[in-house]
């Protein structure tokens, strides 16, 4: 069996490198021996509903709407809806999250319909925008080591009572400025501020979605990731904030 | 280079000194247009010996600093240096020091216009810029994509070059349409301005949809992933045509418009039939696409355009890039490339396998805090050869590069990397405050 990992509307919604989570996704699976594929949907294209993984990157304010409609946020049902009844796994990043939740804010300023797999509504933030490293520690229930990620965004995401977040905020706004906690999950489906892109830095977070897609998993090697992961949390975590000087040239 | 706040001040007291005493005797500024005022004649005085005090103390160039000192004395200085003078501005995210260089050198090159190089390109390198030139000189500047609006506003230029917009420092430009809708503000407003615009880029195209006057050049972006949402509807724009035939809104009207400037094989093609033979000593498809967008925009200001053609044939670097350098006995090629549409065209250049490839990335301010941006670059291109992963952000480079299937190794000093694959001639692709730390250790 080949394992699919949907990449829905990089072209939409592929701001901030979120392709880079679904090649993660199917990388990790073929260096343990299992066959994946992306399947890359741009805009227009009809969504498949059989894909056991899919991820939703961030973008722009009109593209976000854009890409609600076409999954179906204005109808009943719709592909992704139908995917996760199945079981599917659902990784949302940023504007992602924002639409597979219950609302956001469109370009007009007015609400618009999300997809509803998340119990939660963005509203414009009331702060300057949240753009930064982000440092998250996950809920325990997760047994994840922390998040590390960068984030921006406007919106300000509340979670209904269906929602539980994705981790507490360590370093970083999540989902918005005093709230202190990041993301939304119910399920299979995460939703989360992080980008980078976050698997890139997250790998434990990559093999949680690809184990609940496919059940265990062997160990990878993943010195170059921890360096990685090393070098971020000391540059956001391990010493006092310099001041930084602006400008170019 | 900055040299902080309390650095300026002592800079700019010292100068203020220096200046009194020669403006007593003698113009600082020479003119025959309307005279400067008096405060912005000191202000370019100040600033002009600030940033020679910044490059004596071994601080670099010196324009920004020196510019900064400018507008501090004289917050309208731009307005007043540009007043009169026949301007030229060049804007977009990539190609804008190589084609304001292209432009410099159409226009007659250095003595016969003024032009900013070193990526100072906020309003105080445009201040230091216009200060140190001859006052009746035409300028060539180019502008952060950013500043474009204010900078129009202030130097209420003849002609703006727009070469295309996609996402570059994210962390700082949002959102690359509003920049786009920024643009077309500002053109509205000042309907006198001709605009010289890629006609290939949706997001130019509706930058440059309000202007008085357009020539639209096909320069071409292969990069499109920024402008799949329509600008003007949100509906989705069809590249399907082929690569530089086409593109066009299925929810509006919007749609590439007919080209007054084309590219056509090595030549450039106007409306009016006539053709110029270019031979360039640039590499790659986006420098002949530049160098179109010179000479329309030289054309504009009134250039023979078949002249204008041979002065840009003599350019083979643009302030280092594309320069061959000896580097501890490895011959390495410079070039530049801070965003995926950048590398879209390094890749077009890039010596075939087994030529090695240094890659040096950093995070700074200039270039972005967010490196996020390497997952948007197709680097599985580079497979079957080596590739060192180098500069500051060097770890996130070599996560990517594993990912991408591509061997590599991972050296954090900038000359030890360009050394580190054993082989006698490497390419050096470096994103934009990589390239400056490669230089001065070059040098």
């Amino acid at each position: 069996m080949t394992v699919s990992v949907a990449l829905l509307f990089p072209d939409l919604l592929g701001t901030y490198g979120d392709s880079g989570n679904a090649a993660i996704l199917a990388a990790r699976l073929r260096w343990r021996g299992i066959d994946s594929e992306v399947i890359t949907v741009r805009s227009g294209q009809p969504v498949p509903d059989s894909c056991e993984l899919y991820v939703v990157g961030g973008g722009e304010d009109l593209p976000q709407s854009q890409a609600a409609v076409q999954l179906g946020a204005d109808r009943e049902g719709g592909p992704l809806r139908r995917a996760v009844d199945r079981g599917a796994v659902v990784l949302a990043v940023c504007a992602g999250m924002q639409i597979v939740g219950r609302s956001f804010t469109g370009p007009d300023g007015a609400p618009a319909a999300g997809i509803g797999l998340l119990d939660c509504s963005t509203e414009p933030g009331r702060g300057p925008r949240m753009v930064g490293e982000i440092v998250v520690d996950p809920a325990p229930e997760l047994d994840l080591p922390a998040l590390t990620g960068y984030e921006n965004h406007a919106g300000a995401t509340s979670l209904g009572p269906a929602a539980q977040p994705l981790g507490r905020v360590r370093v970083g706004c999540g989902n918005g400025p005093g709230r202190g906690v990041d993301g939304a999950r119910s399920g299979k489906v995460i939703g989360t501020y992080l980008h980078g892109p976050v698997l890139a830095r997250n790998p434990a977070l990559a093999d949680l979605l690809l184990t609940w897609a496919v059940g265990p998993l062997s160990p990878l090697d993943d010195t170059e990731c921890d360096d990685l992961r090393g070098e971020r949390f000391a540059a956001v975590l391990g010493r006092p904030r310099r001041r930084v000087r602006a400008g170019r040239g | 280079m900055s040299v902080g706040r309390r650095g300026l001040a002592v800079l700019a007291a010292i100068a203020t000194t220096v200046v009194e005493r020669c403006t007593l005797g003698s113009t600082v500024v020479a003119t025959e247009r309307p005279p400067l005022p008096a405060r912005t004649r000191l202000a370019a005085g100040i600033g002009l010996a600030t940033a020679g005090l910044s490059r004596r103390l071994g601080r670099g160039g010196g324009s920004v600093i020196g510019g900064r000192a400018i507008l501090a004395v004289d917050p309208d200085a731009l307005a007043r240096l540009a007043a009169g003078r026949t301007v030229a501005l060049v804007s977009g995210t990539n190609g804008k020091t190589t084609t304001t260089s292209l432009l410099a050198a159409a226009l007659g090159g250095p003595g016969a216009v003024v032009t900013n190089l070193l990526g100072a390109n906020l309003p105080p390198g445009l201040a230091a810029a216009l200060a140190a030139g001859g006052a009746d000189l035409p300028a060539a500047l180019e502008v952060d994509e950013a500043w474009l609006p204010r900078v129009v506003q202030a130097t209420r230029p003849r002609a703006v070059a727009l070469l295309n917009l996609s996402r570059d420092q994210l962390d700082r430009n949002n959102e690359v349409r509003t920049l786009s809708g920024g643009w077309r503000a500002a053109f509205e407003a000042h309907p006198d301005v001709t605009v010289v615009a890629n006609a290939d880029d949706p997001l130019v195209v509706w930058g440059a949809g309000r202007a008085g006057a357009v020539v639209w050049v096909g320069a071409g972006q292969p990069w499109t992933d920024d402008a799949g949402g329509c600008p003007a509807c949100g509906g989705r724009i069809d590249f399907s045509a082929a690569p530089g035939r086409g593109w066009a809104c299925l929810g509006c009207d919007l749609a590439r418009p007919a080209l007054d400037v084309s590219l056509d094989g090595p030549a450039v093609l106007w409306r009016d039939g006539l053709s110029v033979a270019l031979r360039l000593q640039l590499p790659g498809r986006a420098n002949r696409a530049n160098a179109a967008m010179a000479l329309a925009t030289a054309a504009v200001l009134g250039f023979d355009r078949t002249e204008a053609a041979r002065k840009v044939e003599s350019l083979d670097e643009i302030v280092g890039r594309y320069a061959v350098v000896d580097a501890g006995g490895v011959r390495a090629r410079l070039l530049l490339a801070k965003n995926p549409a950048g590398w879209l065209e390094v890749f077009d250049f890039v010596r075939p396998a087994p030529v090695p490839v240094v890659v040096a990335i950093n995070a700074r301010i200039a270039d972005g805090r967010d490196p996020s941006w390497l997952w948007d670059v197709p680097f599985e291109r580079l497979q079957g050869r080596l590739v060192v992963a180098t500069g500051e952000r060097s770890r996130d480079l070599a996560v990517r590069l594993r990912y991408a299937g591509v061997e590599h190794v991972r050296r954090s000093d900038l000359l030890e990397a360009i050394g580190a694959s054993g082989a006698p001639d490497v390419d050096v692709v470096a994103n934009y405050t990589s390239f400056q730390q490669l230089r001065s250790r070059l040098a």
